[in-house]
């Protein structure tokens, strides 16, 4: 856990260490900056050094002459086929931002029915705001608007939005409804990320869903040893994105936290080159034996 | 890892490297800068 922690928030530094840009108040103009980086962070955010995947596959449907990045594309195809959604745990800053939001002590809400629809969101978010949308004013307009950036992204309000606007008069003077509507969203978000885990990206991120395919076939993953399974639930109960680990565990759900991993007393989840479950092989460790427990 | 998924994560791999290096060959990144050394009124909400 600390070690994902250091790394969360070393990845966070990384994509924004252009910091001079949060006391002046502009951005990073850098040749580097068409780099995507892996995780959702705005390329509006002062500090960003690099591109928002995101941000780029939207504004490019209008601005490259494929009408779509084949470089954006192909980096998201690498990137998943790679690591899956260990991007969203590991290397997110706004993944980060709302486990750090978690940490306030109040009820946590866990197992809702509710969950198992919302997570629909994100999918409904990739295909409305980042393909139709940017696709249909770029055919209306010759120009792609970046629709979920613009109407939904709680990570570029807080990012980029909050701090641009705090720092320039001249886009105070700017502000309107959409700014408005923005901030209610990343309210929110904010808000619901104290009572659930990473409501955000589970329930609402185009990134997570597009890794999210990625998952059950990505290099690395989990690894699951249904001989060492004792269907002591462990995992089961320590998963906060609510997913069995010992059935499904590279499910697109899943962000590689981790927390199954410590969990399980005989090591049957590993992280690793990802595996398919071999059924009817589980249960060969008593519940109480301790011979497979980790050093 | 169930050997049936290696060709398939290889042709990922090697399909989402081709896809990069197209997109530098064919001049994306110039026109991917240009979108983002200036501020994107819209992601931040004033656009």
């Amino acid at each position: 856990m600390v070690r994902r922690r250091i790394v969360q928030a070393l990845t966070a530094l990384a994509y924004n260490l252009n910091l001079k840009g949060f006391i002046q108040g502009s951005i990073y103009q850098g040749p580097v900056k068409n780099a995507c980086v892996p995780g959702l962070n705005c390329y509006s955010c002062p500090g960003a050094l690099g591109s928002c995947p995101l941000g780029s596959l939207q504004s490019a449907f209008g601005a490259v002459a494929s009408k779509v990045s084949l470089y954006v594309v192909g980096t998201l195809v690498f990137l998943g086929a790679l690591l899956g959604r260990f991007i969203c745990g590991w290397a997110c800053p706004f993944g980060f931002i709302q486990e750090l939001l978690h940490k306030i002590p109040s009820r946590k809400l866990r197992h809702k029915k509710a969950f198992g629809v919302l997570k629909y969101g994100k999918y409904a978010m990739l295909g409305v705001f980042v393909l139709l949308l940017p696709i249909v004013y770029a055919v209306q307009t010759g120009i792609a608007t970046p629709a979920f950036c613009k109407y939904i992204c709680p990570a570029g309000t807080l990012e980029a939005g909050v701090p641009l606007v705090a720092l320039s008069p001249a886009l105070q003077s700017s502000v309107g409804w959409l700014f408005s509507w923005k901030m209610l969203i990343l309210g929110g978000v904010v808000a619901a990320s104290v009572f659930v885990w990473r409501p955000f990206c589970r329930f609402l991120c185009p990134l997570g869903a597009i890794y999210g395919f990625f998952n059950r076939i990505s290099v690395f993953g989990m690894r699951f040893e249904p001989a060492a399974c004792t269907q002591c639930r462990a995992c089961a109960r320590a998963c906060r994105a609510d997913i069995d680990p010992s059935k499904t565990p590279n499910s697109a759900e899943c962000v590689r936290c981790g927390d199954c991993v410590r969990a399980c007393p005989n090591s049957a989840l590993k992280f690793g080159a990802a595996q398919k479950i071999k059924p009817g092989r589980r249960g060969n460790v008593s519940p109480g034996r301790t011979a497979l427990r980790r050093p | 890892m169930s050997r049936a998924r290696r060709p398939l994560q290889a042709a990922l791999l090697i399909g989402g490297a081709a896809l990069i290096a197209a997109g530098i060959l064919t001049g994306e990144l110039p026109v991917l800068l240009r979108k983002a050394v200036f501020i994107c009124l819209e992601c931040i909400g004033i656009g």
